[in-house]
């Protein structure tokens, strides 16, 4: 029992350090793969990580106009992504991170770094960052309710709010098909692609004016900053990979965790996610960007397919 | 909790996807892609029915669910293709207003209707009795997309829609109805398909477009 318990508390320290180093190389990943589609050699799947070493060893340039909320900024939102991704279940259902926080305070916490950032973009007062910032909420406004729409359909089949309650009801199901549980997927998915920032909603790879979103927030960061924002946006992105992978397609996760277990369920993880990012990568290099203000058409079908996963978890599942 | 086969499932999202097919009609400002959403709809309802028939031992169903893949998956939407080509409207895009709200009000139909569909439901009549109030919401959706719309021949896959949702329903809750019904609706659907293709030509040739917003002008000037 004693040592069940070490085994618990170590896979709930280990989960965001692993995290740490995995998303940065998912997105190298999902850079590499989308080189190779556009017939490119493409940077090293460990490249991320190499930048981010480096801008931590550079010196980082504040502005003079910039309030102390400029510097804490990069701080709140690395820390609050970082205590979102930990409260995901990533190889075992029964950690204490994941039962202690529910989706409510999951997105919660996406919320509050999403207003530092904004916030930030907005201090040093230039023009990109203010755009970037009310760009970004004209965003995230639309796709919170969508976000939470699909979170509750789980929610409202599993009769929990809680992550792992979530899963562990899908793991017992075992295969259902519920028409809910498809709309909820694709709706979170349009959703994860606009809050994450990629195409068609915002080009990560761009420093172009017209079109940034993200990057015209975090534009006056250097040095450490940059690299804690940086990291920020990686984990974000592996957040939401986690979220589909392991809300909808649970299998291979360790009920009770054993060293041995954790270590097959992070491998089969890891497999789901690196699927995911390159299904990212194609749908990247297929897709045109669109312009900004088709935006909120994008996340209003994504609003009417969660809206439509809630109304047939109502109208149709009854029987299941 | 009891636990439906997976057969029946299966039916439930097939009958989900229709109903998603509806709204991607009421979204869909392109002509073209409003065909071949209902085409999808026509192949949906169809492998429907043949579940329902797998499920029951229903073989006459097998026979209809054949005849709607036939009809609605492939020939009216052909025919509806051809003449929007034979017209030069294939990249034609309407001009929604407030799209966002016609879809919200689609979403409020669905709503309306399962609670009209209570009821029913209540009845016990089969396992997949739920589907009633999605076919109800199809029909209500189709009516709604040929009040929203303008354009002559979104209202015509309205039109057909609700009938794909009297379909379904009568599929989903009966066990289908008498292979002599189902044959003279469909061929029903057929001769309305044919009647407005001949009709699109008429208002094509005398208002020069199949917008019916331009039916109520008393006169050719353009209003000032």
């Amino acid at each position: 029992m004693n040592e069940q318990v070490t085994g618990y508390w170590l896979a709930t320290l280990l989960q965001p350090l692993v995290l740490l180093l995995a998303a940065p190389l998912l997105v190298g990943w999902i850079k590499r793969i989308k080189s190779r589609l556009q017939n490119r050699r493409g940077p090293a799947v460990m490249q991320p990580l190499r930048d981010l070493r480096k801008l931590f060893a550079k010196q980082p340039v504040v502005a003079k106009t910039a309030s102390p909320l400029f510097r804490a900024a990069p701080y709140v939102v690395f820390a609050s992504t970082l205590l979102a991704v930990t409260s995901v279940p990533l190889w075992s259902i029964w950690l204490p991170s994941t039962t202690v926080a529910d989706v409510i305070v999951l997105v919660g916490l996406l919320g509050l770094g999403r207003f530092f950032l904004a916030l930030a973009g907005m201090d040093v007062g230039t023009a990109f960052g203010g755009m970037g910032s009310s760009r970004e909420m004209l965003v995230s406004a639309l796709a919170e309710p969508a976000m939470l729409m699909a979170v509750f359909t789980l929610a409202m089949s599993a009769h929990s709010t809680n992550l792992s309650s979530i899963v562990a009801f899908n793991l017992d199901a075992g295969v259902v098909l519920r028409p809910s549980y498809l709309f909820a997927l694709l709706g979170l998915i349009l959703v994860a692609i606009a809050e994450t920032g990629r195409i068609p909603v915002d080009n990560p790879a761009t420093h172009l004016e017209l079109t940034m979103i993200h990057e015209a927030m975090i534009l006056e960061y250097s040095g450490r900053h940059l690299a804690l924002m940086e990291w920020a946006a990686q984990l974000k992105l592996a957040l939401y990979g986690l979220l589909i992978a392991n809300l909808f397609f649970p299998w291979g996760l360790a009920e009770r965790f054993t060293p041995l277990e954790g270590l097959g369920a992070l491998a089969l993880v890891g497999g789901k996610l690196l699927l995911l990012g390159a299904l990212l990568a194609v749908a990247e290099t297929t897709l045109a960007k669109m312009r900004l203000f088709r935006a909120p058409q994008f996340l209003n079908l994504a609003f009417l397919l969660t809206l439509l996963g809630l109304l047939s978890n109502v109208i149709l599942e009854s029987g299941l | 909790m009891t636990q439906l086969p997976l057969l029946e499932q299966a039916i439930l999202v097939l009958a989900a996807l229709t109903l998603l097919a509806s709204f991607s009609m009421l979204a869909q400002s392109r002509l073209t892609s409003a065909i071949h959403s209902f085409a999808w709809q026509g192949v949906m309802v169809a492998a429907a029915t043949a579940l329902v028939a797998a499920v029951g031992h229903a073989h006459h169903l097998y026979l209809s669910a054949l005849l709607t893949f036939s009809l609605k998956g492939l020939l009216i939407p052909w025919m509806l293709h051809r003449l929007v080509r034979r017209l030069n409207m294939e990249r034609e895009v309407e001009n929604i207003a407030h799209p966002a709200l016609v879809v919200l009000a689609g979403a409020l139909l669905v709503i309306l209707a399962y609670w009209i569909a209570l009821p029913i439901e209540r009845l016990e009549l089969a396992s997949t009795r739920n589907i009633i109030a999605i076919s109800l919401a199809i029909v209500l959706l189709g009516l709604w997309l040929m009040i929203a719309r303008r354009q002559v021949v979104t209202q015509v896959l309205g039109f057909m829609s609700m009938e794909n949702g009297l379909f379904l329903a009568a599929v989903a809750s009966t066990r289908g109805m008498p292979l002599v019904v189902e044959l003279g609706i469909a061929f029903d659907v057929l001769v309305a398909a044919v009647l407005f293709g001949v009709f699109f030509f008429h208002i094509h040739e005398s208002i020069e477009s199949l917008d019916t917003g331009k039916l109520t002008r008393l006169t050719e000037e353009e209003p000032a």
